[in-house]
């Protein structure tokens, strides 16, 4: 055998222990975030049944009130309810459905299966968030690259008067403004994601660009697009990638007003209406898919900056 | 201090004052309603003119004032200081307490805030007196918007409790007790400061959408969300329909402006 090659294959037998140990702590990492999303995931649930089974008037069923209905369809109406009084075999019941049986239920105020209104609901959510996401990236961008590059007064002063327009400005309003006059509602999630992106991304773009070895490189003339590309964005990429977890958070809730007061058929408009309902199968449901959604978002947001760290 | 800050707390003052002041600025009462003048443009009986059942929108507009202006810092000195218990006992002990709190920061911010706050708000009562609502808003805002806060105190307090001057004392003799009192919450003093402060727009704002989704204080209370309301009313063009959404980005820019920097920085 070549001596080259043994002694490679000598040093990586002797490395070996090292990347078990490597990949055995990576391995209780993945399991320990799966883990405790699950638990997470449980415990939301857990809670909002908790809260909706003892808001008032939740046993209450309006078809009671119903003078027609003679003593035993009362009790019958009555009994339907029985199931739901005990929260924790409520929840236990609802887990093994969706678990094992992949059945999310009916919804009681809506009357329809729940995975027929997400499988509907879901397209125009996902549409106005991701544009929404987007959007507001591209805006902040926009925005806080010019001010921190020109180093211009009254670009910098603009920049940070729109920026405090629109932190000022409630969501749900800005929504009705722009319903109003016929604005385009789509990019209102835009709106509300720009300027808690832009203080962000503007402050980071800002320390990078204060760097000894960035300084250099525009004293020695490299061009602003190749120190942009080649030191900035590197640089920073890992804290914007955990801001962009952040970012599918903030565009669901921004898409609740949007949706609501601007009539858009999606899930941020379900769960205003399972709330008002006291719809407890349909508010679990959302709370379950809103808590894997951000929670999935910022684990995954998390790994891909963890990964452009070490890169 | 400076000039824009100055600036902000001046006009907070004013308006706090215009508030208070409010039976001297208008003389119509906020809930009393003009049948004959509904939508009546500025005169100089009704300053902002009238809403569409014919109430005065000064008045309801400065009484509205009153209540964000007083309850919004009230709800947010209760979000401070639960999560100065959460998250200072966090930090402090540490262990178990520190993880089951993390988690629990965790579980609370990772829901949408507006989605946790209306899920909430709605299953409470939507009927209750107009005094009660008020308090269930505000009181609802204080009860969960702790978690952000807590997680940067806990933080804080961390870093305190593992500083040599802690470690020192801890040295000399001092128990638990005197170290968090002598030594850790006057040094978290600037933290708490700040939370307080950024606490206090996020609440107005959270007010302001949940009265435009008709989940705040009931009629015929006013207050900043339930008269941006009138933004979906017929008379929503006049320009006068805007003042509560001009005072509301009014109020959280002064807020903003006027918020201590150097204890946001520390």
């Amino acid at each position: 055998m070549d001596d080259g090659l043994l002694l490679e294959t000598k040093s990586a037998w002797a490395a070996l222990p090292e990347t078990r140990t490597a990949m055995r702590s990576c391995f209780k990492i993945v399991i320990s975030r799966i883990a405790a999303l699950g638990l997470t995931v449980l415990i939301g649930g857990l809670l909002t049944a908790v809260l909706v089974r003892f808001s008032p008037g939740f046993l209450v069923d309006e078809r009671e009130l119903d003078p027609r209905l003679d003593e035993a369809s009362r009790r019958s109406i009555a009994l339907e309810h029985s199931t739901n009084r005990n929260v924790l075999a409520f929840y236990a019941k609802r887990l093994e459905r969706m678990v094992l049986h992949a059945d999310l239920g009916d919804s009681p105020s809506l009357k329809r299966p729940i995975s027929q209104l997400f499988q509907e609901r879901f397209p125009v959510t996902v549409q106005l968030m991701a544009v929404g996401i987007a959007g507001g990236w591209a805006l902040a961008f926009a925005l806080a690259l010019p001010s921190v590059m020109c180093r211009s007064r009254i670009f910098h002063g603009l920049a940070a008067t729109f920026h405090q327009i629109l932190m000022c400005l409630p969501a749900a309003a800005m929504a009705l403004l722009v319903f109003d006059i016929g604005g385009p509602v789509r990019a209102l999630v835009a709106l509300v994601i720009c300027p808690r992106v832009f203080e962000y991304v503007r402050n980071l773009l800002a320390e990078a660009y204060a760097q000894p070895h960035i300084l250099t490189a525009r004293a020695k003339g490299v061009g602003g697009g190749r120190i942009l590309a080649r030191h900035v964005l590197p640089s920073v990429a890992p804290q914007l990638l955990a801001l962009a977890g952040v970012s599918v958070s903030m565009a669901f809730g921004a898409a609740i007003p949007v949706e609501v007061l601007c009539d858009l058929p999606g899930i941020g408009q379900l769960a205003w209406k399972a709330a008002t309902a006291r719809d407890l199968p349909l508010l679990v449901a959302i709370t379950f898919v809103v808590i894997v959604m951000t929670q999935v978002s910022n684990a995954v947001s998390d790994w891909a900056g963890f990964r452009g760290r070490q890169a | 201090m400076k000039r824009p800050q100055l600036l902000a707390i001046s006009t907070l003052a004013v308006l706090f004052g215009a508030a208070i002041l409010s039976g001297l600025i208008s003389a119509n009462p906020h809930s009393t309603q003009y049948r004959e003048l509904p939508g009546a443009r500025p005169s100089a009986a009704f300053l902002l003119g009238t809403d569409e059942l014919g109430r005065d929108r000064l008045g309801r507009l400065l009484f509205a004032t009153r209540i964000s202006l007083l309850l919004a810092p009230a709800a947010a000195l209760a979000a401070t200081l639960l999560a100065m218990i959460v998250g200072g006992i966090a930090g402090y002990f540490g262990g178990f307490w520190d993880r089951c709190t993390v988690r629990i920061i965790d579980l609370m911010l990772s829901l949408p805030w507006l989605f946790l706050l209306l899920a909430a708000r709605a299953l409470l009562p939507l009927n209750a007196p107009p005094a009660a609502s008020l308090i269930i808003t505000y009181g609802l805002l204080a009860a969960l918007g702790w978690a952000g806060p807590a997680r940067v105190i806990r933080a804080g307090t961390r870093k305190l409790c593992q500083s040599d001057f802690t470690l020192q004392a801890s040295a000399l003799g001092c128990g638990r007790f005197r170290i968090l009192w002598r030594h850790v919450l006057p040094n978290l003093q600037p933290i708490l400061l700040a939370q307080l402060w950024t606490t206090i727009p996020v609440f107005i704002l959270a007010e302001a959408n949940l009265g435009l989704l008709g989940l705040s204080a009931s009629e015929p209370f006013p207050t900043w969300g339930n008269l941006l309301r009138d933004l979906q009313s017929p008379f929503s063009l006049q320009p006068e329909a805007f003042a509560p959404l001009a005072v509301v980005m009014l109020s959280v820019a002064c807020l903003k402006l006027a918020m201590p920097h150097q204890e946001l920085h520390t």
